[in-house]
């Protein structure tokens, strides 16, 4: 039976990563996402779990190590943040080009620089060609629900692909909510046996990985991987579908809120969704239609679902808390305004930068959003790269 | 540290720090200063970087030139400001954790090269800014939030690493021996080569708190008495190494020289 506790999003990880009970988790501490690491410490110490736990000297070192343990067949996870996922990059994709499926909790921060410990999507967009499945959550619930998914989708025979699990910094891992933890045998039942890629180096025929390849089968390979990453929007669902039995909390490859007959939509990921809901309710009572989407699968790209989810609105803000610098719109803008070229054609798709590196996101800022789609509805007049939010 | 260098090297609207109570970091930077103020060095050709860490906050507070880096690099930008312009006296603020762990691989190679930069390391033994967790230099057996039945690992021995790494001046002092530890930081302004004082300071709240010595007053009587300026089995202090040997940037500038290029 779930019970309710109330606890941060961090320590709602840690305890998914308790429950699950993995070989062996390799962390380095960066804030804000040191809590993760720090609480499961405290389980190693209790003999809570048989882990292994590796204070390692860097997040190099720690996703390297998490190769290394995964590669010999262990069930993996770290946590990290912002310049800590930057110092992983290299390994990032050695990681899933090697196909290990590794769990890494990404408590989203801006990354440097300038230096600022607080939260926008900055890191976890930067990885997003990774080659890694990214799940991002909107709450503390969601944090720990899709960390327990998360390792049933990467070690999936038709998957075998890294994971992280997206959430936000300070905003999710350090407020304290009220959530649904399911028992510990439920969730041992739940992620089952390790299943260890039959290639791992502990079986009787002796496997090099990580050699050199060069062009007769480098592009196979990474074919191979690109159809693991398509496997996985299955996957994902299935598992859904599964943990939805378990729980009754159903979850998607994103989440749909009052889109029945909106006409105005925003398309947002993690915390900032609750705040947008909000909106979207206050917005309804006045008869205005408008509608939220939150995207929970990054990675894969539910490019076809999305255009579908679309396919009614007359206008749409894609909001983004990360810059892609391109001069032309944040990087979930440009992916789901290519989503809907051919499938959704002959709306208003605009960007939203707002968020940046902590800045508040309030009611005001989402409203005016909306305020500005209808505008552009009516008008036919208006920009499509904006931000809000920020002093000009 | 005299009250007049507050606002002739401080930058005032950054203050108050960051530091905890107690913490020993503002007693480190103040050395810091006055041996800044002591030297004969051109006061605009100063250049102060840092990492990542409680330590590393000091680049903030002073009024020179500043780069406050990424975790573990700023031996590394240090490197590239030397060479870039040999004119600037480069000092680098680190702690344990962003020197010896993170940054361990820049340390030793800078000290191989013996490049005129100078490394003051804020050696509290524990990574303080995150939360308490155990760094290389955390004592074997001390408790931290990640070795909860205290640390097995064992503790490098940053004076020993760095002089067998090939720094040429190499000295260790504590924030408790205040005057000494300005003569410390003074000799290695002094030093042209790679120069690193190692000082101990005291982190209260994230390894005090945990190891039964909680009370600043506490921390600092221990810093008296586990040290020693001779061979007695305590923690010695002093200056162990301070030699004169090819120095990076100097030889770097002759090779191009000798190629007929000086841009340098
Ligand atoms: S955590 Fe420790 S080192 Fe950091 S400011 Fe506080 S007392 Fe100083």
């Amino acid at each position: 039976m779930a019970k309710r506790v109330s606890l941060s999003g961090n320590e709602a990880v840690a305890q998914a990563m308790r429950q699950i009970n993995p070989d062996v988790v390799a962390a380095f501490p960066i804030t804000p996402s040191t809590e993760i690491p720090q609480y499961f410490s405290q389980f190693v110490a209790n003999g809570q779990v048989t882990t292994e736990f590796v204070p390692v000297e860097s997040e190099h070192s720690a996703m390297s190590a998490c190769i290394g343990a995964a590669a010999a067949g262990g069930r993996v996870m770290t946590a990290t943040s912002a310049n800590g996922l930057a110092l992983m990059w290299e390994m990032l994709y050695i990681a899933a080009s090697s196909r290990l499926p590794i769990t890494l909790a990404a408590v989203n921060r801006a990354l440097s620089g300038p230096i600022n410990i607080h939260n926008d999507h900055s890191d976890t967009m930067g990885a997003r060609d990774s080659g890694w499945i990214q799940l991002y959550g909107e709450n503390a619930q969601e944090a720990y629900d899709n960390f327990i998914m998360a390792v049933k989708i990467g070690e999936h025979p038709d998957v075998q692909l890294p994971v992280m699990d997206c959430f936000d910094g300070f905003i999710t891992s350090h407020a304290v909510e009220n959530l649904e933890m399911l028992e510990d045998e439920e969730v041992k039942a739940f992620v089952g046996e390790n299943r260890v890629a039959p290639y791992a180096l502990i079986g009787q025929e002796p496997v090099s990985m990580g050699p050199l390849d060069l062009p007769p089968y480098y592009f196979e390979h990474k074919r191979q991987q690109a159809e693991a990453m398509k496997n996985a929007k299955r996957v994902i669902l299935e598992v859904a579908a599964e943990f939805e039995k378990l729980t009754g909390r159903k979850y998607g490859l994103f989440e749909e809120y009052r889109m029945e007959d909106a006409e105005a939509a925003i398309v947002i990921l993690n915390s900032s969704a609750g705040t947008a809901k909000a909106v979207v309710d206050s917005l309804r009572a006045e008869g205005k239609k408008v509608g939220l989407i939150k995207i929970r699968v990054f990675r894969p790209f539910p490019a076809e679902e999305l255009a579908e989810a679309l396919s009614k609105v007359k206008a749409v803000a894609v909001m983004d808390k990360a810059d892609s610098f391109s001069a032309a719109g944040g990087p979930v803008f440009t992916e789901v305004r290519s989503a809907m070229y051919g499938r959704a054609d002959g709306k208003i798709v605009v960007s939203y930068i707002y968020g940046l590196g902590g800045r508040d996101v309030t009611t005001n800022q989402i409203e005016k959003v909306y305020n500005d789609l209808f505008s552009a509805i009516e008008t036919g007049k208006y920009e499509v790269y904006n931000y809000v939010g920020v002093r000009e | 540290m005299r009250i007049e260098l507050l606002n002739k090297y401080f930058k005032m609207d950054q203050l108050p720090h960051i530091w905890c109570p107690g913490c020993g970091n503002g007693i480190a930077l103040g050395a810091a200063v006055e041996a800044i103020d002591n030297s004969t060095m051109d006061k605009d050709k100063i250049c102060i970087v840092s990492g990542i860490g409680c330590s590393s906050r000091a680049s903030g507070y002073l009024n020179f030139d500043s780069l406050h880096t990424t975790h573990g690099r700023a031996i590394a930008f240090a490197t590239g400001i030397k060479l870039a312009n040999p004119e600037l006296n480069v000092i680098v603020i680190t702690g344990d954790g962003d020197c010896t762990a993170i940054g361990g691989n820049h340390l030793i190679h800078g000290c191989r090269r013996n490049i005129d930069i100078n490394v003051l390391v804020f050696n509290n033994n524990i990574y303080g800014m995150t939360g308490g967790q155990y760094s290389p230099t955390t004592p074997r057996n001390a408790r931290t939030s990640t070795s909860r039945q205290g640390t097995v690992e064992r503790q490098f021995d940053i004076c020993k690493l760095s002089e067998n790494a090939g720094a040429t001046y190499v000295a260790r002092g504590t924030v408790f021996h205040y005057k000494h530890l300005i003569g410390l930081i003074e000799g290695a302004f002094k030093n042209k080569g790679f120069s690193i004082v190692e000082i101990l300071t005291p982190c209260p709240i994230q390894f005090g708190r945990r190891n039964k010595t909680p009370e600043p007053a506490d921390m600092m009587r221990l810093l008296k008495n586990s040290t020693s300026f001779s061979d007695d089995g305590k923690t010695k202090i002093g200056v162990f190494r301070d030699e004169k040997e090819p120095e990076f940037v100097s030889e770097y500038i002759k090779l191009l020289s000798n190629e007929g290029d000086i841009s340098v």
